[in-house]
């Protein structure tokens, strides 16, 4: 985090001050990105009816919790929907973070014959495109038994190479040697120094990790509209694509169903919004 | 890796690689028991095994076979699905829509995230934690409730686009209908999401530059926009090749976007969005082609590798590859 505070801004020099044109770019970009949550919610507020007028009505209507009913009418079982998906998301990132920082700390750590080419093999395999083997995946999980069951979410998804690559690289960072050895000699395992050394060390990342596991699995959307059936087994983003299928489409009704599968996403957001930008900007490739 | 854990000898050459005298992990912690690494990482491996490599071994075979699903017979045919392939025009209408997607998202998206990263760069701007955490605001959300609401905005009679449109004088535009007017509707959904992603990892590679770059170049008299043109952007050299080939392994697998927007596999009433992958899970979950489908995931593999290569070239001479 800390290349990333500037130690002495004037020591610069030529810096100018950012310019009236570079302020009006940043609000635009604003608008731009906060814009179509606050046009789900004028939408479902107001109803298809008054959007479909010239000009559209651009403030919040009072049919909010009449579309939200309407929701709630056309699909009975959402709220376990919404439930499913923080529960696979939950596990999702949790057997994530453990399995790859797992493989990470004895990628970056250990020394085992052919670990050079298995991590050679690990960044291979991110490579692939997902959609190869999608057929194959979908028969192999109908083989398992697992159609229309979360664990056809859960299971694929316990481990990631990218979780694993960018695991060790973190561990490669933040983990010092002489610590993993001071603990060795006094005697600790190699799971006990994983367990209790590199796991608190390595927390923060773990947490960025791990949320950025459950938004993509949260997000997810062929897959759980392939793999399940009933409407208790949906996940939220297989709930409110079940909203599309009408002949005229209600875009109050889709827009409240999408505003509520969001909503959980944006107040986590206003909670970690500012970890996941650390994140992000870590794990980037620089030069 | 440190260069200091590997031995330096002054007067031999380097000596050819030797298996059994190496470390294979010159970083690791020795008096931790290396064998524990094969149980570490056992997970990942047993699991890519049987999610990740089995089904695209499987999918590989399945593109010799003619596969009847109902009844599952297997029958072999060769390199027939792939000579069908060549031969199919759905296959190039959307191999040739998939590169049009592409091509009017990455490239405009680029320009905009490294313009983007280059205001945020600047030590005197306030608010920038603020400013910062917006533009990672548009990633999080789903393809679904984004392409419902852009599905919206960009609707013929009363999508507000169309409205500023109309406001400024000119014809309704039937996005979804049109070729090139429905693929600006998909790009700019893709633009939208990742341009602030993409501007904070550039912004990141930015403060990694050395300072006394930029105060050099000020003192040879280089202007704002100068020292952009020659310290910022070969800075960002290896950077722009990352985010162009994993927006390119992103952009050719396109799918999402458009299934939403037409509601169904076909891609548009003539197919005018159909995409690549779009295309391979009509054949698959539609009309139950799986060997077909799975000679259509096999292009999609090369291509994907073709054009990333490409790309990993290209970008390499452009930005000067001089170290």
């Amino acid at each position: 985090m800390s290349n990333y505070v500037l130690k002495n801004p004037n020591k610069r020099p030529k810096w100018h001050k950012v310019s009236f044109f570079g302020y009006l770019m940043l609000a635009l970009i604003t608008f731009i990105s906060i814009f179509p949550f606050y046009w789900m919610f004028i939408v479902a507020s107001n109803g298809t009816d008054e959007i479909s007028k010239i000009p559209p009505t651009l403030l919040p209507g009072p049919r909010f919790f009449t579309v939200v009913s309407h929701v709630y009418e056309a699909l009975p079982a959402f709220n376990q929907a919404l439930l499913n998906s923080f529960y696979v998301g939950t596990l999702v990132a949790v057997a994530q973070v453990f399995f790859s920082a797992l493989a990470g700390f004895a990628f970056a750590k250990l020394n085992f014959r052919g670990q050079r080419y298995l991590v050679l093999f690990v960044v291979f395999t991110m490579m692939l495109p997902s959609q190869l083997g999608i057929i194959a995946l979908f028969k192999e999980i109908s083989l398992m038994n697992l159609i229309d069951t979360l664990g056809a979410l859960i299971i694929p998804a316990l481990v990631t190479a990218f979780g694993v690559f960018w695991m060790r690289q973190v561990i490669d960072a933040q983990v010092p040697n002489e610590l993993l050895e001071a603990a060795s000699i006094d005697g600790a395992g190699v799971f006990r120094a994983y367990w209790s050394l590199v796991l608190p060390i390595i927390a923060q990342s773990s947490f960025v990790l791990g949320l950025f596991s459950f938004l993509a699995s949260w997000n997810d959307f062929l897959w759980p509209l392939l793999v399940l059936n009933t409407p208790e087994n949906f996940t939220a983003q297989v709930a409110v694509n079940q909203l599309k299928s009408s002949y005229a489409i209600d875009y109050a009704l889709n827009m409240g169903g999408a505003f509520l599968s969001t909503l959980p996403l944006l107040i986590l957001f206003i909670f970690v919004g500012r970890r996941l930008v650390r994140g992000v900007m870590d794990g980037a490739v620089k030069g | 890796m440190s260069e200091s854990a590997l031995p330096r000898g002054k007067s031999k050459p380097p000596t050819p690689w030797k298996p059994s005298k190496k470390l294979d992990n010159p970083n690791a912690v020795p008096s931790l028991n290396g064998r524990w690494g094969y149980l570490f990482t056992a997970p990942f491996f047993i699991m890519f095994l049987i999610f990740g490599l089995a089904p695209i071994v499987f999918s590989v075979v399945l593109a010799f076979f003619d596969v009847d699903v109902l009844s599952g017979i297997y029958n072999p045919v060769g390199l027939a699905n792939f000579t069908e392939l060549f031969a199919d025009s759905r296959f190039w209408n959307a191999l040739v829509n998939t590169f049009d997607i592409w091509l009017i998202s990455t490239i405009p998206m680029i320009i905009m995230s490294i313009g983007l990263a280059a205001i945020l760069h600047n030590p005197f701007l306030k608010g920038s934690t603020f400013w910062r955490t917006i533009l990672l605001v548009p990633n999080i959300t789903s393809v679904l409730a984004i392409a419902i609401v852009f599905g919206q905005l960009f609707g013929r009679d009363f999508g507000m686009i169309n409205i500023i449109i109309g406001a400024l004088g000119f014809e309704h535009v039937d996005f979804i209908q049109g070729t090139t007017s429905s693929h600006i509707a998909i790009a700019s959904m893709i633009i939208w999401r990742w341009t602030g992603y993409n501007a904070l990892i550039f912004l990141a590679a930015m403060l990694a530059i050395p300072s006394e770059l930029y105060e050099s170049a000020s003192l040879d008299g280089a202007g704002k926009w100068k020292q952009f043109i020659y310290v910022t952007l070969p800075g960002l050299r290896n950077t722009i090749t990352f985010v162009l080939i994993v927006g390119t392994i992103g952009g050719l697998q396109v799918f999402a976007e458009p299934l939403i927007l037409g509601g169904s596999y076909n891609g548009g009433d003539s197919g005018q969005f159909s995409t690549l992958t779009l295309f391979l899970f009509d054949q698959a979950f539609v009309g139950y082609r799986w060997g077909y489908a799975a000679a259509i995931g096999i292009a999609i593999t090369l291509i994907v590798m073709i054009v990333s290569t490409i790309n990993f070239f290209i970008t390499r001479r452009i930005a000067g590859d001089k170290s």
